[in-house]
């Protein structure tokens, strides 16, 4: 509910609505979008970063709070474990139960391979559960892989992997087949043509939907349709260090069952990382709108066997994150709610921004409103934000429209009794994707031999920047990429001796670059208080 | 936040003061746990952490999403970190999209006593009853449409006194509408096709030789759907 003072402001908001009706914003050029993200996207503040001390990307800028994590030793550190004793061995092991783990499991089980899925907290509970907005696919007659193309690159400032991107956009229509052959209810019409709407940055209209429950409808398909296949997961046992054998490849892992602390040894011929993002790192203090086990554990690990990291600079802050009410803030506002129409407004009810340019853009254009123009709303906690004017969307595309394509954000704030049919919401950007992670190839394959990752866990594909709907698109095409190549390649491959000598060798390695701490990593589980002392 | 208003609740029965503007959730973590189960996405999409609870004084039990709730005073509240609901396996290639599947793969479905306990307890506010209802008579696109929603959260069915699994079977009813009664989407089928037969390798070879400057001017000068 808001409060009077907020309600008074909701009046301007009112006062300028039929006025902006059909009015479009001009898109900005582009060197003022040069000026807004050097000025105000936090990728830009050199406070928020520091070299790395060590390893395949040493001297390379990262957040400060991965650099902690990354610069820490191993949790095994002074453990006494007999990598003899193998509690599970199998051909392909498979690092976290989200989107792209889900989908490398059939692949690879499709090979007629022995495959586990090791995951955190529960199988599908991870930020795939969590897309509202939908996954892109150049499907429709006015659109192509290579106009997609364009967009992937356009949107990533070209730094993109060329292959990756080609991959990407080549392999989306079959993903989406492969989705809906499985059963994924997408938007159609009744003839059967998908309902496509556009994000930040397409030139077509080519982002699917399953209204606005597009990830947790394909995560829950893909779950089940694993659990069909009676493909082995074991919950609750997050991975802490990757094990390389004797010819330092890729060959297994140490798990942590998290009711007991036991350690368990995991062996394995090929291995895929697939633990997803690293928002509950809160970098530069944002709030984020990332699941409860987005702690970077994939990196960490794979970086201290010897992967390369690719953009871990880069993060994408989703403009629209929720500012008030504080129990949900940092909670995502799909982009969806911009893409029917809502747009952003300051407090005197002005919009000061096109409300599709690109997320790094749109999100910097509202800090700058915030922080450079001080014409944010502020709420009772002191946090601020601008206005996202949701109840254009009734206006433009008639009523019942929120109810029918954004089901859950209407009963997200329903909850917290705000009609967002009727009042605009509150936003405020919040930390939501690494765009970047372990370098990839078109497998999915990591330099350091039989380790793959797939999903948000892997870099390069979108370079610096991804658009909206080209994540879920991706962890399905190289979760499925990777899976196919692990399950394929694990049956040449035979592990010899496994063992941890790579984890001593870096913790060695922290003390000869002179960084001497405490600090275990990877993460596992983040720690909130909530302002208690 | 604080000036904020405390309030007492009791979790698994013990008691601990924390501010009343706190879901569940983050009460639990200021009282001072780690969440280990329980904890998913922290914002209503995964259903993680189904919590019972009662007021003190009142009779009544009440469930809830525990981060989408706040807090009250007297909350006796303890959370369902697992459920053991049943999920039969099968080979959707082989089901047909009928009544007679639901028969086969759940059928305590029909022994629904229509207590509403369900509906009662969804945190989605789904119509769950009906939506079992649909599925007994094979209606699978009400029942997939009606269910749509769901978060898999596992309340109904410990509430359920016929041992009915309701989530799992929305989620088969919703598979097969998907795969079986949606209508079939052609435009999809012609370009997996083309792509299969490499129609679009040439033009995104092309594209992937250009230089960046090259892509940057096709890039802004591309036109963009209306
Ligand atoms: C709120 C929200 C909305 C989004 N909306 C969209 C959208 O509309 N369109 C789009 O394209 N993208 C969207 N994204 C991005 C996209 O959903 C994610 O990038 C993508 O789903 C990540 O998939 P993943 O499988 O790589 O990781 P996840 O789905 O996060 O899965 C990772 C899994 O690994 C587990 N794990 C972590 N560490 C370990 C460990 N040490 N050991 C074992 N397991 C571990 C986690 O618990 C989790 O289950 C959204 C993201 C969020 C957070
Ligand atoms: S934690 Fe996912 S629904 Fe509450």
């Amino acid at each position: 509910m808001y409060t009077a003072q907020m309600r008074e402001l909701i009046k301007k908001v009112e006062a300028t609505r039929t006025k902006r009706v059909g009015i479009q914003f001009p898109r900005m050029n582009p060197d003022e979008r040069q000026q807004v993200l050097q000025e105000y996207h936090p990728d830009y503040r050199d406070s928020g970063f520091r070299c790395l001390a060590l390893g395949v990307n040493k001297g390379c800028k990262v957040p400060i709070e991965l650099a902690d994590l990354i610069e820490a030793k191993s949790r095994l550190e002074n453990i006494e474990l007999d990598l003899s004793k193998i509690d599970y061995d199998v051909d392909v092991l498979i690092i976290g139960g989200g989107g792209a783990g889900a989908a490398a499991a059939l692949e690879a089980f499709g090979q007629g391979v022995k495959v586990l899925i090791a995951t955190k907290l529960r199988f599908g509970d991870a930020n795939t559960m969590m897309a509202e907005g939908g996954i892109q696919a150049a499907d429709k007659p006015n659109d192509s892989p290579a106009q997609h193309y364009l967009d992937v690159m356009g949107g990533g400032h070209y730094t993109n992997v060329p292959e990756l991107a080609a991959a990407l956009v080549k392999d989306a229509p079959g993903v989406i087949k492969w989705l809906n052959d499985l059963g994924v209810l997408f938007d159609k019409d009744q003839d059967g043509t998908m309902v496509t709407t556009h994000g930040g940055g397409t030139s077509r209209k080519r982002m699917h939907a399953a209204a606005d429950y597009t990830g947790a409808e394909i995560m829950r398909v893909l779950r089940d349709e694993v659990q069909n296949q009676g493909i082995d997961v074991v919950e609750f046992s997050p991975a802490v260090d990757i094990l390389l054998d004797e010819d330092n490849r890729a060959a297994g892992a140490v798990l942590c069952n998290l009711e007991t602390q036991e350690y368990l040894i995991a062996r394995a011929k090929t291995v895929i990382i697939a633990t997803g993002g690293a928002g509950r790192l809160h970098y530069q203090g944002f709030p984020t709108s990332n699941h409860y086990g987005a702690t970077a554990d994939g990196l960490v690990m794979g970086y201290r066997a010897g992967a390369e990291l690719a953009f871990a600079d880069t993060i994408q802050y989703h403009p629209t994150g929720v500012a008030y009410p504080p129990q949900i803030f940092g909670a995502l506002v799909t982009e969806k709610v911009r893409s029917l129409g809502a747009t952003p407004l300051n407090i005197d009810g002005e919009q000061f921004v096109f409300h599709l340019e690109t997320r790094d853009v749109e999100a910097s254009a509202i800090i700058r409103e915030i922080q450079g123009r001080n014409k944010g709303i502020e709420t009772p906690t002191g946090v601020k934000g601008v206005w996202l004017d949701t109840p254009l969307i009734e206006i433009i595309h008639g009523e019942g429209t929120i109810e029918k394509r954004l089901p859950g954000m209407l009963r997200m704030y329903a909850k917290f009794d705000i009609d967002m049919r009727k009042e605009p919401i509150l936003v405020y950007p919040t930390l939501h994707y690494q765009n970047g992670g372990l370098l990839i190839d078109e497998h999915g394959q990591t330099k350091v031999e039989n380790l793959y990752v797939a999903g948000e866990a892997a870099g390069g594909i979108h370079g610096r920047n991804r658009l909206m709907g080209n994540s879920l698109l991706d962890i399905l095409v190289f979760g499925r990429r990777a899976g196919e190549h692990a399950g394929a390649k694990s049956k040449g491959i035979k592990v010899k001796k496994l063992n941890l000598d790579h984890v001593k060798k870096y913790n060695k390695y922290l003390e000869l670059s002179g960084i001497i701490t405490n600090r275990v990593s990877p993460m596992v589980l983040p720690h909130y208080t909530h302002g208690r002392e | 936040m604080s000036q904020d208003q405390m309030v007492d609740i009791y979790i698994l029965g013990k008691k601990y003061s924390v501010p009343e503007s706190l879901t569940i959730m983050d009460s639990m973590e200021y009282a001072g746990y780690q969440l280990v189960r329980g904890c998913g996405c922290r914002s209503g999409f995964c259903g993680a952490c189904a919590t019972i609870y009662r007021i003190k004084g009142e009779k009544e039990l009440k469930v809830c999403l525990a981060c989408q709730t706040k807090v009250q005073d007297g909350m006796y509240l303890t959370q369902l970190p697992f459920f053991p609901g049943d999920k039969r396996q099968y080979d959707l290639e082989e089901l047909e999209p009928n009544a007679d599947t639901m028969m086969q793969l759940y059928p305590e479905i029909y022994s629904c006593v229509g207590c509403n306990s369900c509906t009662k307890g969804c945190p989605q506010g789904l119509n769950v009853m009906q939506y079992i209802a649909y599925a007994q008579r094979g209606d699978l696109e009400k029942c997939a449409h009606e269910s749509f929603d769901c978060v898999m959260c596992g309340i109904c069915a410990s509430r359920c006194p016929a041992n009915i699994t309701h989530y799992q079977v929305g989620l088969l009813a919703r598979r097969l509408t998907g795969k079986y009664l949606a209508p079939k989407t052609e435009h999809l089928q012609t370009r997996v096709k083309e792509i299969n037969e490499h129609k679009h390798d040439l033009p995104l070879q092309e594209l992937m030789q250009k230089d960046i400057d090259e892509i940057k001017e096709l890039y802004n000068l591309r036109d963009i759907e209306k």
